[in-house]
């Protein structure tokens, strides 16, 4: 019993920790993007692209957070399911709204509101199942087979 | 018809991707204790996983899809399509790697899809 809840509140930090690189590196990828225009699906506009791409520090920022997001995800999906941390990262676009109206003052439409609210009861349906269902793989450590 | 092509490769290059990779880190095993040093020998163990290296070509081809789409589109059209990842991922867990996705994890996986489709589209 100690061991599952020890092992739903490190999966607990660990998505929140994937949530908060996720949403900066979109949002930074995004405004990079944005400076750059319409790609064209040419070989001189994608080269173009390409160029802007390796020049633009906005995009490697956001690169950068993309992998802080990719290493807290492969660290998590080593003990938890597939199925439980992917929905339980959606928990970013409900944190982006939040976001948008406390810090930013942005108005947010009822469509919006109501998407945030199917994403929480969505994520809270998914909490409460086991993070983990598959039995477990080879282990790195003893400590971490006795945890399993 | 390209648009509908590159959201394939959003959609499918990312689930595909991640299971790859999800299957690589439960077979290489969770690191010892959550410190850097420890975390770090874990990701590259998993990075020299041959699931790993099946994964990473699939999540880059999705990763330029998705850059082309974000410059052709508003973000309001292309997160809403991509939202049908969770759904793909979900059948993907189930099938590929086994787990029991029980009725309130599908339920969770269908209102997060809906969900995330509503907040990009508003």
């Amino acid at each position: 019993m100690a061991s599952e809840k020890r092992l739903r509140i490190k999966t607990l930090i660990m998505v929140l920790a994937m949530v908060v690189c996720a949403v900066t590196g979109d949002l930074l990828l995004k405004r990079g993007m944005s400076e750059l225009g319409a790609v064209q699906f040419t070989g001189s506009g994608l080269g173009q692209a390409l160029m802007h791409i390796a020049t633009s520090g906005m995009i490697w920022l956001g690169i950068l957070f993309l992998l802080g997001f990719m290493a807290t995800q492969m660290t998590v999906m080593s003990w938890a399911d597939y199925s439980y941390v992917m929905p339980a990262g959606a928990f970013g676009y409900a944190l982006q709204t939040f976001l948008a109206v406390v810090v930013l003052h942005e108005a947010v439409s009822m469509r919006r509101w109501i998407g945030v609210f199917l994403i929480c009861i969505g994520v809270v349906l998914v909490g409460q199942t086991k993070p983990r269902t598959t039995e477990c793989a080879e282990r790195v450590s003893e400590k971490a087979v006795m945890s399993c | 018809m390209l648009t509908v092509l590159l959201l394939f490769v959003l959609i499918c290059g990312s689930t595909g991707g991640e299971i790859a990779i999800s299957h690589g880190a439960k077979k290489t095993g969770e690191p010892k204790r959550m410190r850097p040093r420890e975390v770090l020998v874990f990701i590259s163990q998993v990075m020299s996983n041959g699931w790993f290296l099946l994964g990473i070509p699939l999540m880059a081809a999705s990763f330029f899809a998705l850059l082309i789409l974000f410059s052709w589109h508003p973000l309001s059209f292309v997160i809403p399509i991509s939202a049908l990842s969770y759904v793909v991922g979900a059948l993907g867990a189930k099938y590929l790697l086994k787990e029991e996705v029980d009725a309130a994890r599908w339920a969770g996986v269908i209102l997060v899809c809906a969900g995330v489709a509503l907040v990009a589209a508003g």
